[in-house]
Formats: structure tokens, sequence, C-alpha cells
């Protein structure tokens, strides 16, 4: 596979919902103006809190949302209405909630089969039932738990199931929205693993939402930083958790729990003021200004633009 | 020097379930010296919660302490009446939850709970109690406490909320503060605040506090001593360097191989196989036995009992049991206790983990 060839790009996505406080009709930006593009292959991390839009994105590339404006490429061409019935065959979803995302009333047979049905690829029976046990190998299921329903299994084996589905197309691209979170400690790195070793394998592309900074930095390649609907920071893995630019990277990176007493003891954590604003009421100029130490009156009245800080280190922020 | 506060002794809590009795928790002890900050860490379903629902005596309708001992100052609280607990609860132990979204009751302002605890456990009347509940929400560190006290819980962010939940918890200042998975349900900035809190009132108020969680980052933050549990069991115990830099059972060694840290950036994660263990299926030896690497005949079927590693380490582990017997170092106070183990070296041998 030729290497560096963007697969995903994503320009000036904007995601507007339309809410109500009771009495006003207001505008929720939900992501507001991301652009950043995945390459064949790769893996990008998405990390931000709860709220700041991260889903949005995943859902919004994947058409689950119609966009509010901007565009969504996938291999060259531009991702429409039209075109996305066909285009889901590219791409596909592992979710959260392993418990929820899985229907009750279906086998695992027919869970790992309906993308199969709905995009046939199959040739007849037989075939269809050798894709999904391929399938269930893959992931590292047992053949025998094909005709077993979702809630026989334990949450890390729900997750497979998951993958397996998502797998069965074939895609290119996966979007992974907190897939470990809801699991234990001791089967998150079955997982992990498990989506590394499918990349090396399939040479799938993930765009990885979580909000485990060390899992994300463990599986990503690049790792983006999303506050409020914006993007304040872009750049490799190691270069965002080692060298943060932006003042909400930076504090974000040095509250992460590190298990390690000696580095805990020793390190600096910026504890951040406050609250994340309402993205209702969003500030003025940057988003994160109310926040940051560094804030000046520029910050209120334009929000600085992602710019490339050199060897491909990308941040928004007027003053860093 | 240091005072126990708390002595938990042979604990033994179950639950009736559809399926049989399940035993949550099968013979934890542990000591809670004044002033410490001790970590339970373990998975789901490692009874980590169950033992601190036990210690305050809130366990759900079909679970109850089936033996064992709970010594605060020296007193069994497990004999006490339900009178008696209420005294204890607010007073000598508090405990906060994982999620403070639902462990606030919605149709009352903030004040109105925080006052009734105050209420409840003080002789404080009338604008005392709104005076303490304020003065508690400023410890805690709330902006215009004055206009909080009137406001609903919906009115409030989830860090918000968990502040008030401590403020609570403190009104009373009690001796042992519980929190259960505190920052689990929060974002990593908001966590880094109330972690900082909680640390920063204990220093000022000196109250002992046990967190429960499964984030080996929290506790490496935040924990003096640390326990690891497993199937209801503690595995192993220590300062926290002795259980990050010295595991010496094989689920801790598994556990911090298999999350990613710093130092395995680039490396493959080593995970444990198999699935966490059932509870109604508990097996005969060592629960961790049927997802060690380093399974032996006899942790198939004998329970291992703690033995002291060195001063600041115990683990519960055959391994270091049958290393100590070939170094011809197990300690002779452990061998009177428990003379099952004489037999160890003809049990012992690779297999039996298929």
């Amino acid at each position: 596979m030729e290497k560096n060839r963007p697969l995903v790009e994503v320009e000036h996505l904007k995601e507007y919902f339309k809410v109500t406080d009771g009495f006003h009709k207001l505008t929720l930006k939900a992501v507001d103006d991301v652009s950043f593009s995945i390459n064949a292959g790769e893996t990008l991390g998405l990390v931000g809190e709860s709220g700041c839009g991260k889903t949005t994105v995943g859902r919004t590339i994947l058409r689950l949302y119609t966009p509010t404006a901007g565009t969504v490429r996938f291999d060259g061409e531009e991702v429409t209405a039209k075109n996305i019935g066909h285009m889901r065959k590219k791409m596909q979803m592992v979710f959260q909630d392993p418990y929820s995302s899985l229907d009750p009333r279906m086998t695992v047979e027919d869970i790992i089969g309906e993308p199969l049905d709905v995009h046939k690829l199959y040739d007849n029976r037989k075939d269809r039932r050798e894709r999904i046990l391929h399938l269930m190998e893959l992931v590292g299921l047992n053949a025998e738990h094909a005709r077993r329903y979702a809630h026989e299994f334990s949450g890390g084996q729900r997750q497979r199931i998951g993958i397996a589905r998502a797998l069965a197309v074939n895609p290119e691209f996966i979007v992974c929205d907190e897939p470990v979170s809801a699991l234990d400690v001791s089967i998150q790195a079955q997982v992990i693993n498990m989506f590394e070793e499918l990349q090396d394998k399939l040479g799938v592309a993930y765009l990885f939402i979580a909000h485990d900074l060390l899992v994300v930095r463990h599986i990503s390649k690049k790792i983006a930083v999303m506050y409020l609907g914006k993007m304040v920071e872009v750049a490799d893995a190691d270069e965002v958790s080692d060298h943060p630019l932006h003042p909400y990277t930076e504090s974000l990176m040095s509250a992460v729990p590190i298990p390690d007493p000696k580095i805990a003891r020793e390190r600096h954590r910026i504890i951040l003021e406050g609250d994340v604003p309402s993205p209702l009421h969003m500030p003025s100029g940057c988003p994160f200004r109310t926040r940051c130490r560094y804030a000046t009156e520029k910050c209120a009245q334009e929000m600085p633009p992602l710019t490339d800080r050199g060897g491909e280190h990308f941040s928004a922020c007027w003053n860093k | 020097m240091s005072e126990v506060l708390l002595s938990v002794k042979d604990l033994h809590t179950s639950f009736h379930t559809d399926s049989g009795e399940v035993q949550a928790v099968n013979g934890i002890s542990f000591n809670v010296d004044r002033g410490e900050v001790l970590g339970i860490v373990g998975e789901s379903g490692s009874g980590k919660s169950v033992s601190a629902y036990s210690i305050m005596q809130i366990l759900a309708n079909n679970g109850y302490i089936k033996s064992g001992e709970i010594l605060f100052k020296g007193e069994d609280i497990t004999k006490w009446s339900e009178k008696q607990m209420s005294e204890f609860r607010g007073k000598c132990c508090s405990i906060i939850f994982q999620d403070p979204m639902t462990s606030l009751n919605p149709v009352f302002t903030i004040g109105n709970q925080i006052e009734e605890a105050i209420r409840l456990h003080t002789d404080k009347k009338g604008d005392e109690v709104k005076a303490r509940a304020k003065e508690l929400l400023e410890l805690v560190g709330i902006n215009d406490p004055s206009k909080r006290l009137k406001q609903y819980p919906f009115e409030h962010s989830g860090g918000m909320r968990q502040r008030v939940m401590i403020a609570m918890a403190l009104a009373c200042e009690p001796d042992i503060l519980i929190a259960d998975e505190p920052t689990t349900a929060l974002d990593v900035t908001i966590q880094a605040q109330i972690l900082e809190l909680m640390l920063d009132l204990q220093k000022k108020l000196g109250m002992a506090i046990i967190i429960v969680t499964h984030d080996l980052g929290v506790i490496a933050d935040m924990c003096d001593t640390i326990i690891v549990m497993y199937g209801g069991r503690i595995c192993e115990r220590g300062t926290a360097d002795e259980i990050f830099y010295n595991p010496k059972h094989e689920y801790t060694k598994g556990l911090l191989r298999s999350i990613p840290s710093i130092n395995n950036m680039k490396k493959k994660l080593i995970p444990i196989a198999g699935s966490p263990i059932n509870m109604l299926n508990m097996p005969n030896g060592c629960a961790f036995s049927a997802r060690c690497d380093e399974c032996m005949k006899i942790c198939l079927e004998e329970i291992p009992q703690e033995i002291r590693i060195n001063q600041d380490h115990l683990a519960a582990c055959w391994m270091n049991i049958k290393e100590m017997t070939e170094a011809g170092k197990l300690p002779e106070e452990f061998k009177g206790e428990l003379p099952q183990c004489l037999r160890l070296p003809e049990g012992m041998g690779k297999g039996g983990n298929d």
C-alpha cells in the first residue's frame, strides 16, 4: 500500500445543532471549522473533554449527521448524501458501549452477517457462513460462539463482536468511538493489541476517539486535540505528549494520571481553574481563553488559526 | 506513632442471588491508620467497592456481612444497631460515590442537602447550619457559595457536583473518607482538580482516605499504601513504590504490563489472557489461577496465604512461597502458622492450566 496517501480529508467541517432551552432557539456549535486528514493505514487519535465534539466529528465523517458546512473526502471522492450508501462499505464504526450497540435479539452470526447482507457480499449461504467464521477468527472468537446471543458474552468479547461487524465489509477506515473505555483494565490491552494487529494485517486506518490519553498515545501515530468544537493542536503522538504547544494540551498532558509513583511525585501539574464553558454560550474568540493563564485581549477578539509550528506540529494559539 | 483507626478482620461479604450465593468478599483484612491515604485497586467484580460498602454497611438488600469484624477505634461496628450506624456514617466515616450526577437528590437544593447532613450529625441550629454549609462550599473551592446553596444539582457541572459531594461528606469532619471511584465519571482536567482538592483537604483536616478505583494512574498519584484485590481477595499490598516497582503477585505484574505507560509506548502491550472471574464459580485455589501464566498445580488446589516480602510488602502468590522455599528463606513464623506449606515442594510442578 502506498504510504502517506491521504485517505480521509476533512475540510472546514461544521456541525451545528438546533436546540432550545425552553424559551429560546439556540445553536449548539458542536464542531466548528475543523480540518484534518488521515493517511491510509494510519491512526489519528482524537482527544478532548466530554462535550468537545469529538464523537460528533466521527459521526459526521460517516454521515450519521449531515454536516452544516464543510466537506469530507474519502479517497479523493466527496462523501455526499447520495453516495454514502456505497461509501459505508469502506468506512465503518465501532461504538463505545458494547452492551447497547449489539442487538440483544440477534445471534452473533446475524450481527456480523448483517453488513454482508446489506451490501450483498456473498454468493450463497455457505459463503456467508465462511466469511462470518473467518471474521470471528480474526478477532479471536471461537466458531462455537456463532449461534449465541450478545448477552452471553463478557464486555471484551462483545467489543470483539462489534469490531468483527465493522470489519465485515472490508473497510479501509474505521471510526473507533471510545472502544475500550467500557472495558476492564486487564481486558483493554487485549482489545488495543487487536486493533494494532488488525491494522498491520489489513491496513485499515483508524480515527481513534478516546479520553484516556495514555491509550491514545499508545495506539496513534498522530494526535489531534479538541476543545469546545475547535481543533487546538495536531501533531505526532509523542510530540503532542512531550512537547505540547497549546496551553490546553499542556495542562491536559500534565493532568493525566501516570501509573508510576516516582514520576507522579516529581512532575508539576498544571491545574486548570474552573469548568469547560457551555457550548451554548461560547466565549468570544478563542474558546479556551476563560481558563487560559496566557490569555490576552487579542484572544477575546479572534480565534487563532491552526498554524504549522514546524515539523507538522500544528497549534492554534496567539501566545504560544 | 501511627494510630490504627479502622481495622478490618477476615471480612466475608456475600449476596443472595437467584443463581445462588455470591461471595463478593472472601476474607480480607487490613488496617487504616489515621491520616493515611489507602488505595484499593482491582477490576470490576474484584470486591473493592463491596469492601467499602461493608465498612459503611450500605450494602444492597440482598447483601450481608457473613463473618468477620470491622473494628473502628477498637469497637466492632458490625454488631452495632442501625441507630448507632447512622451516627457512624457521616460523623466517623463518610463516602463519596462514582457518579456525582445521580448521588445528589435532584429535587432539593444543594444547600438543603448539605444542611441536612449538618443538622443530623451536629448540635448546630438555624443560622449556624447555614454558615457551616457556606464554609464547607468555600472549603471545597466553590465560588460564590451563597448563590450556589440555593441552586439545584442540575445547575452544576460534574466537577462541581463532586465538590458538593465532598463538602457533604466532610460536613462533620469524619476520621475516614471513603472515595469510591471518585473521578471515573469526570474529565481529565476536572479529575486533576478533584484529586488535588482531596489531597489538600486531607492535609488540612488530617483524615484518612480510602480510594477505591480501577485506575492505576490515580492510585500512583494519590496513595501511600495500596491494596490490590482480585476475586474478592487481597493479592498484594504494600507501599506505592513496592507495588509499582517490585510487584510480587502475578496479577499485579500482569496489570502493570498491560496498561500503556510512559515506558512501553512503542512496545506491544502484554495483556492478561482470559476474562474476568465469574464470582458464581470461584476456583478452589487462587482466584487468578485460570488467567495466570505461571500457574502451578498447587495454585489450582489451595488458596495462597499472604506472606511478607519485606517490611512494606505482602503478597499472596504461590510463586513467592516456592521461591522462598527453594532459597530456604521461608520465614520461620510463617511455617509455624501454616503447616500445609511444608508440603509445598511435593505438590509443586508446572502444568494444570489447560
